[in-house]
């Protein structure tokens, strides 16, 4: 079985603080990292792989340092990597990333799965996915938490409102998978030596004869047109009376008072 | 194409530096400059104090006659004949949108025997209802209600399409953006319209909350945009309102249908409702152990209200994901929440600092949960949740 | 002169870092606590290959550095110093010393299980009566036929107990003093070696302490690691590299401490400031940095040495006293800076400070290291 998983390299989100003087990103000592739903894709096809043999490809759109990236995934076990990289791609939205994505993968050749994290931490998203599959009609499966394939039948329980819906399709397809679907491993060492020397093929625009309409900042609708932190709520009341008792008595009080009940 | 540091009117006060989320840029000599690492992000626009920073425009040559393009559409979510929250939530400010740009306002209504449910849209402000109606749409699905959504773009030409940014609402939304090649702005959580281009104006948080972005889409029609829930207030319904409805027969053909769908599995109770509840009680790692989730659930039961965790206690283990409440888990807006042993990361924040009233417990009084919330108690969140829990049995018995 | 880390060291010590932080770390104190070895925890530490770094492939290895795998102690000590001296007791005093002393079929047979991780390893050369003055071994091992007869105990061997191979040292000849004493291989199971009590210890609680008994226990002739009377320098040797080892699991110990002590002082506010922004403290921590970064430095090139095949005794012993005694220093510091809370075992200073005490007796005493050094200095 051939699989693709589509990984994307961010800003760790969770240690981004806020410069509370300036109001402005504190970028210093926050680390670059593999997109945490994209790492769990690529365990899910990890493990697929080692269920119903095949290969695992992943690929990755960004600026040459986003190898990293692809090279943490090839220790955790990946058989490939390719990187698509080039200054044309640069300013992409989620088309023009999807348009780039869906023709680099074609290029790769036949596959049976494309798997994508629900969402990139950066962006939140969660529109790649089905834009790949879309240019590649491909039917989509998003927010699964567990993949059971059967032949050329794949089956799927995606998260929902109260619960799963369970879906089947015919391979090939995109699933985007949750977080409860699986735990990333942790990179062996003798995977990361390997990673390491490796050297990880890099496709330009031109190598896969991108229409130059479709990428970059020229094939994305959407433009950023303000960055800014956003207000915060005003500091409410703190209540810290002598005892718990009290404290709670004041909070019912100003709670009725306040008429939120 | 590029975001570009005009040499000459930087002065090299470094500010843009840090504020790179990708570190690409550098100081060179006494001034600044941006490297390959660049995704043209545009973060260090806005900080530059003397505007050296900008972004390179380019030319976007579209083909396409947008004044073709008019009117303001949502889509409709429904399940089994029922409108989700975030559809008349939507029409509402859809209205607002409409009502500017003096066009109309359109529900697109695709379900199986759901004519009866257009009353409902007119009533929460909509002119007029694209109604697709077949068994094939009984319950949502990727390609059917693709084909069904952009056949009715391609006829009616929207100028503007907003979306529910529910798990079905960004499934939807990016095939539908991909196949008509537009630009789709993810979970929004403000709209407008720019006074200037009368363009809608989507604002959504990225970073994780940290920041957040006003996005344009001048070229390419329709506009569309995923919604997150729970962000604006419902209309009050005005039953008086009628309006057209426009049957449009289904294009779905046996062969679109590539995904079935086998059964629904329900393992939420209405507990973990998040999205719809107007309580919540939520418990985070302060609880010390998993063991202690027992104390928010009495109170969430006490108040009739839902449970929800923080990603800490989801991660632990606590609580399975279905609770999350945060940027990667739900959105959620009730009318209380009430934050237990949560210390308030940004990620936890983005995900409830829309509701109404926000009551924290902690018991480090400079957790940044205190200050988002309403009211807070610092104190040991095992020994305040009992006697709060005992407060509310009180109150509601008292209500009854 | 380059300080900068090779591109395989940072991948190294992100494997082990983010094995620390996500697995080690938080159950360090109920096994602190509980005084429990984990050998799950220790079996998926191996499994990442953290026991094969600085082994060649053909022995199961990964073929990196010692510096790597040095790296990698120091990153699991962060989170567990239990699990640190676990590591380097099997690395170091045993995978080691068969792979420079053993034969090619001791190697596959011994080395190659230890360094794929699917075997833990010991040293046995501390007796009751025999600690710095390794040349008082009781242990005594008689030659008949085709094996060795071995008797005697050895006392606080790290691993014990839990280990399925063991590096042992005994008097093959007593005559002859420190050059009658020789190593063998013993495989946990075999009869007459049993072990005795566990030690209830001050710090390191999550790694296992035992004694180990020999009651007649046959030992194999091909089973003697290196030659007769080569015992005593296979044994200082491998203490050699043992030492780097225990100054990595030293410097890991006191960077927790210092970074714990910078993030507590900058959140503690006292007089309506954070006691950081008091000289009195930013002092201590100016000073704990710094030793905290000469330690490191020492450790680090102890390691580059052994690893360009230059002596190192030396530098190892320096590196081991320099880094423990200031990792004492450092813990002492960080419990002072948390104030009643560092006292408190709410706090992981505490553990810290109890950690840190080991480093500076075990693998040679830092008295035995000054030995060592002043012997160096003054030939």
């Amino acid at each position: 079985m051939e699989i693709v998983v589509c990984v994307k390299q961010v800003p760790d989100t969770t240690e981004v603080k806020i410069d509370p003087v300036k109001n402005t990103l504190i970028r210093e000592g926050v680390p670059s990292i593999v997109n945490p739903f994209d790492k769990i894709a690529v365990e899910v096809a990890l493990q697929l792989r080692e269920k119903h043999g095949g290969k695992v490809k992943v690929i990755t759109m960004g600026p040459p340092q986003a190898a990293d990236a692809l090279k943490e995934c090839l220790a955790m076990g990946a058989d490939e990597a390719i990187l698509i990289s080039d200054r044309a791609f640069g300013g992409a939205d989620t088309l023009a990333t999807a348009y780039a994505l869906s023709t680099s993968i074609e290029k790769m050749g036949p596959v049976d799965l494309i798997l994508c994290g629900k969402q990139a931490i950066d962006g939140d998203t969660a529109q790649v996915g089905p834009g790949i599959a879309e240019n590649l009609g491909m039917p989509q499966i998003t927010y699964a938490a567990k993949i059971e394939i059967n032949g050329d039948t794949i089956k799927v329980d995606r998260e929902h409102d109260d619960g799963y819906e369970i879906m089947e399709t015919k391979l090939p397809v995109m699933v985007t998978v949750v977080k409860s679907i699986a735990e990333p491993r942790f990179p062996t060492v003798k995977g990361t030596m390997k990673a390491n020397r490796t050297q990880i093929p890099v496709w330009t625009a031109a190598d896969i004869a991108a229409d130059e309409k479709r990428i970059g900042m020229p094939g994305s609708p959407t433009q950023v047109r303000r960055i800014f932190t956003p207000t915060q709520r005003s500091q409410g009341q703190l209540i810290q009376e002598e005892t718990a008792q009290q404290s709670v008595a004041k909070l019912m009080q100003l709670l009725g008072d306040a008429k939120v009940i | 194409m590029a975001v570009i540091v005009n040499q000459e009117k930087c002065i090299g006060c470094g500010a843009c530096v840090p504020s790179c989320p990708f570190g690409a840029i550098e100081m060179r000599g006494d001034k600044a400059y941006i490297t390959e690492a660049c995704t043209m992000c545009g973060a260090c626009i806005s900080v530059c104090p003397v505007e050296a920073i900008f972004r390179e425009e380019i030319e976007r040559n579209v083909a396409m006659d947008k004044t073709e393009y008019k009117g303001v559409w949502v889509f409709i979510e429904q399940s089994h004949g029922e409108i989700k929250g975030v559809a008349h939530e939507l029409l509402g400010e859809g209205r607002k949108l409409a009502d500017e740009l003096g066009e109309e306002l359109a529900g697109v209504l695709i379900g199986n025997g759901v004519e009866a449910q257009a009353k409902d849209v007119f009533a929460s402000g909509a002119d007029k209802v694209y109604l697709v109606e077949g068994p094939e749409y009984d319950h949502y699905n990727t390609e059917a209600y693709t084909v069904a959504f952009v056949d009715l773009i391609q006829k009616y030409k929207p100028s503007a399409i907003l979306v529910g940014a529910t798990n079905d609402g960004r499934d939807l939304g990016p095939r539908v953006a991909a196949r008509v090649r537009t630009g789709l702005c993810a979970d929004c959580t403000n709209l407008s319209i720019d006074a200037e281009t009368k363009l809608v104006l989507w604002t959504r948080p990225a970073f994780g909350g940290n920041i957040m972005a006003d996005i344009l889409c001048p070229e390419h029609r329709p506009q569309m945009g995923t919604v997150r829930p729970k962000v604006f207030k419902k209309p009050t319904p005005d039953f008086s309102r009628t309006g057209e409805i426009v049957k449009v027969a289904s294009k779905v053909k046996e062969s679109d249908l590539k995904v079935k769908l086998l059964e629904i599995l329900a393992v939420c109770t209405s507990n973990c409702k998040l999205e719809e509840a107007d309580i919540i009680v939520s418990g985070g790692r302060g609880l010390g152990k998993p063991e202690n989730f027992a104390a928010v659930e009495a109170l969430a039961e006490a108040m009739g209200g839902a449970v929800g965790a923080s990603r800490a206690a989801v991660d632990a283990g606590w609580k399975p994901a279905l609770h999350q409440v945060g940027q990667t888990g739900k959105t959620v807006g009730p009318k209380i929440y009430i934050a237990c042993g949560i210390s308030g990361a940004i990620q936890h924040l983005a995900g409830m600092s829309s509701s109404d009233t926000i009551i924290a417990i902690n018991k480090d009084a400079d957790a940044p949960i205190f200050k988002v919330a309403d009211y807070g108690i610092v104190g040991d969140v095992m020994e305040v949740l009992p006697l709060l829990t005992a407060e509310f049995a009180k109150y509601r018995a008292a209500c009854k | 002169m380059s300080f900068e880390l090779t591109e395989d060291q940072k991948m190294m010590q992100k494997i082990a870092r983010d094995f620390a932080e996500k697995e080690v770390a938080h159950g360090a104190e109920e096994r602190d606590e509980h005084e429990s070895f984990s050998r799950p925890l220790y079996d998926a530490m191996a499994g990442l290959g953290l026991t094969g770094i600085c082994f060649p492939e053909q022995y199961g290895g990964a073929d990196g550095d010692v510096l790597s795998y040095i790296l990698a102690i120091e990153e699991i000590s962060k989170a567990d110093a239990g699990l640190g001296i676990a590591l380097s007791a099997t690395v170091s005093l045993c995978a080691w010393p068969i792979f420079a002393y053993g034969t090619e079929a001791q190697k596959q047979k011994y080395l190659k299980p230890l360094a794929e991780g699917e075997k833990m390893g010991a040293f046995g050369l501390t007796e009751p009566n025999a600690g710095t003055d390794a040349s008082g071994q009781q242990t005594v091992a008689v030659l008949n036929g085709d094996h060795y007869v071995l008797n005697g105990s050895k006392i606080f061997i790290t691993n014990a107990g839990e280990a399925e191979t063991y590096i042992v040292f005994a008097m093959t000849d007593k005559s002859k003093g420190v050059r009658g004493i020789s190593a063998f291989i013993l495989e946990k199971g075999m009869p007459g070696f049993t072990f005795g009590k566990k030690e209830h210890k001050m710090g390191i609680r999550s790694s296992q302490t035992m004694e180990l008994i020999f009651q007649d226990v046959k030992v194999p002739v091909d089973q003697m690691l290196g030659k007769e009377g080569e015992g005593f320098k296979i044994a200082m040797t491998t203490l050699d590299g043992g030492r780097i080892g225990v100054a990595a699991q030293s410097l890991g110990i006191a960077t927790a401490a210092l970074d714990f002590a910078i993030k507590y002082s900058k959140e503690r506010v006292q007089f309506g400031k954070p006691i950081s922004a008091n000289q009195a403290i930013s002092f201590m921590l100016a000073d704990m940095a710094t030793k905290v970064e000469a330690s490191r430095l020492l450790t680090y090139q102890a390691a580059a040495l052994k690893d360009a095949h230059k002596p190192y005794s030396k530098e190892a012993a320096m590196a081991k006293l320099f880094a423990s005694d200031s990792a004492m220093e450092v813990t002492t510091d960080a419990v002072q800076v948390l104030g009643g809370y560092g006292y408190s075992r709410e706090y992981p200073c505490e553990r810290y400070m109890r950690d840190a005490k080991i480093c500076q007796i075990y693998e040679g005493t830092n008295q035995a290291q000054r030995m060592v050094i002043g012997g160096a200095v003054l030939r």
